[in-house]
């Protein structure tokens, strides 16, 4: 078989399990798909040389039958995740070299359950971006089309998984990071509830709304390496304790549409009516269609591109050429701080460094943050209103598909608005899940996005699953 | 907000930028600024929001059994060191 990166994780599951292919037949396989493509497409910032021996001792494993869920099942890690003794940059300059001394939390569940950690994807510095052209290492080009890009901050994740040169991933979703790429590379991408999965060992960007999720092929395989890293984790205090867990919510039955929010100016009218034939697909199979309003989503782009960058302003503070990472010498203490720190961050993370102190600086406080944070809880309780009504919420997840590399770069606004469909679940803490709808007129890939109720992460699997079944 | 703006915002956040740069910051600031400023169409004033369920998080003030890394391997990341210390430049 010449395409097994392009296997689901539950097809090589069985295919591990009954002997028919090893771990280090699927690894190579992988491998050779990354050798293959990756020299174009730049998903991949590095390829872990110990991976084969991973596949060696998950095949081991398998022999003996004390493998764990994910035995022998190769996954790429977007490099804002740590993985111990690995290189992790963020794709930035100023961590170019450094070397992660302990693993994440969710990269050691995902090593528990038998994973093979293949390498680091590329992603937009510090995961700022929704295209991955602000990575210091080049662009990730979209497997659909190399004119076009992967989208981001996680496009490297994203185009992994869709190359065949993972059978999985993790990314980071701050306001779309994961759902975006996975929209336009046309492979599953969920945002978990905050607090499912733990952030430690995630390089911090806007800490309350940060998130680590899955990519996969289908929505199956995402719940698949959802339910290893969804844990309780003591060394992160935002983590859901157990208690907590619980399903929530029932059976789905009524999904809502924020038809006005939707309809919104900007929106591609190929993404409209792929949208519209998602809608009818979910009726066929049972769903009720109900309109719902969110008056407040308007204004949760704006709330997003004030709050997060006051969180990257002070998250990235730590990046000082002291204690890890580049150091640019200046003469003095502050002067090597200034050069450290002009040099070592790209424009887009110096631009939202400088707007995030602006928003918090005395005087605009009140009239910026103050106003985001407000804003956030109106849009929160939008939500709680419309799930009183309904289980879950639609709507693109993306207001057109891939766009081509170049074309958003000149106008940080015009890349901004690409957010505008992801950030209100961040914004809400909620759950969302990006599954593929169809192709558009030119051949790209189109997705719809769910949203669902604080918790009710597995509603997301459910309608996503009936979805995908044609 | 004015060049001058930039330049304080800059000190502030310890970012070195060239004066060419600074012209396009202006520019960019200012486009975001005019959008996000929307927000301030929203009289009344709510109540702070945070993420997820406010709950207090508590542990005991005990050093882990297990440390997560060793001295060696922190010290290994530092771009300069002189023996256990990390090397910086003169404060005062």
């Amino acid at each position: 078989m010449n395409d097994l990166g392009m296997l689901t994780i539950r097809h090589a599951r069985e295919l591990l399990a009954g002997g028919e292919l090893s771990a280090l037949e699927l690894t190579e396989a992988c491998l050779k798909e990354v050798e293959k493509k990756n020299g174009e497409l730049n998903a991949y910032l590095e390829v872990f040389d110990d991976a084969r021996a991973a596949a060696k001792e998950a095949d081991r494993k398998l022999k003996t039958r004390t493998a764990g869920p994910l035995a022998g099942i190769p996954l790429a890690l977007k490099d804002n995740i740590l993985s111990k003794g690995k290189v992790a940059s963020a794709a930035s300059k100023i961590l170019s070299g450094y070397r992660a001394t302990y693993d994440a939390t969710a990269v050691k569940l995902l090593k528990e359950a038998g994973a093979i950690v293949l390498g680091r994807t590329n992603m937009d510095e510090f995961a700022m971006g929704s295209s991955t052209v602000n990575s210091a290492f080049g662009v990730t080009k979209n497997p659909h089309d190399p004119a076009r890009v992967a989208g981001g901050s996680s496009g490297g994740s994203a185009a992994a998984v869709a190359m065949g040169g993972a059978l999985g991933a993790l990314g980071s979703d701050t306001g779309g990071s994961i759902r975006q790429p996975a929209a336009f590379c046309g492979v599953v991408g969920m945002k978990p509830t905050y607090g499912m999965v733990s952030r430690f060992g995630l390089m911090a960007m806007g800490s309350s709304l940060d998130q680590i999720g899955p990519f996969a092929k289908t929505v199956e395989d995402a719940e698949t390496i959802f339910d290893v890293i969804a844990r309780h984790d003591s060394f992160d205090s935002t983590s859901l304790p157990d208690a907590m867990r619980a399903r929530a919510g029932g059976k789905t039955k009524a999904i809502g549409v924020p038809k006005a929010f939707v309809e919104s100016e900007g929106v591609d009218k190929g993404t409209l009516s792929n949208f519209k034939e998602s809608l009818g697909r979910l009726e066929a199979k049972g769903f009720s269609i109900k309109e719902i309003e969110l008056p407040h989503a308007r204004y949760a782009l704006a709330a997003y591109y004030i709050i997060m960058p006051a969180e990257v302003s002070a998250n990235l503070a730590r990046y000082d050429g002291v204690r890890y990472g580049e150091r640019v010498k200046g003469g003095d203490l502050l002067a090597t701080y200034m050069k450290t720190r002009g040099e070592g961050f790209g424009k887009e993370t110096r631009r939202r460094i400088l707007l995030g102190t602006y928003v918090l600086s005395a005087g605009y406080y009140d009239a910026y943050y103050g106003k985001a944070m407000g804003a956030r809880g109106r849009i929160k309780r939008d939500f709680e209103e419309a799930f009183r009504h309904v289980d879950a919420i639609a709507t693109p997840t993306t207001p057109s598909p891939a766009f081509m590399i170049g074309e958003k770069a000149k106008d940080p606004l015009s890349m901004y608005l690409e957010d505008i469909f992801t950030v209100p679940a961040n914004l809400a803490g909620l759950p969302a899940l990006s599954v593929p709808s169809g192709k558009s007129a030119e051949g790209l890939p189109l997705s719809l996005q769910l949203i669902a109720p604080y918790r009710a992460d597995r509603a997301l699997f459910d309608i996503g699953k009936a979805f995908e079944e044609r | 907000m004015k060049k001058e703006d930039i330049e304080r915002l800059a000190a502030l956040s310890r970012i070195e930028i060239s004066d060419e740069e600074k012209k396009g910051l202006l520019e960019d600031l200012k486009s975001i600024l005019g959008y996000v400023g929307e927000i301030r169409e929203l009289a009344d004033a709510e109540p702070p929001h945070a993420a997820g369920e406010l709950r207090n998080v508590m542990r005991d003030d005990v050093p882990y059994k297990r440390p997560l890394a060793t001295s060696e391997e922190l010290l290994a990341g530092a771009p300069e060191r002189e023996g256990d210390y990390i090397k910086v430049d003169q404060v005062l």
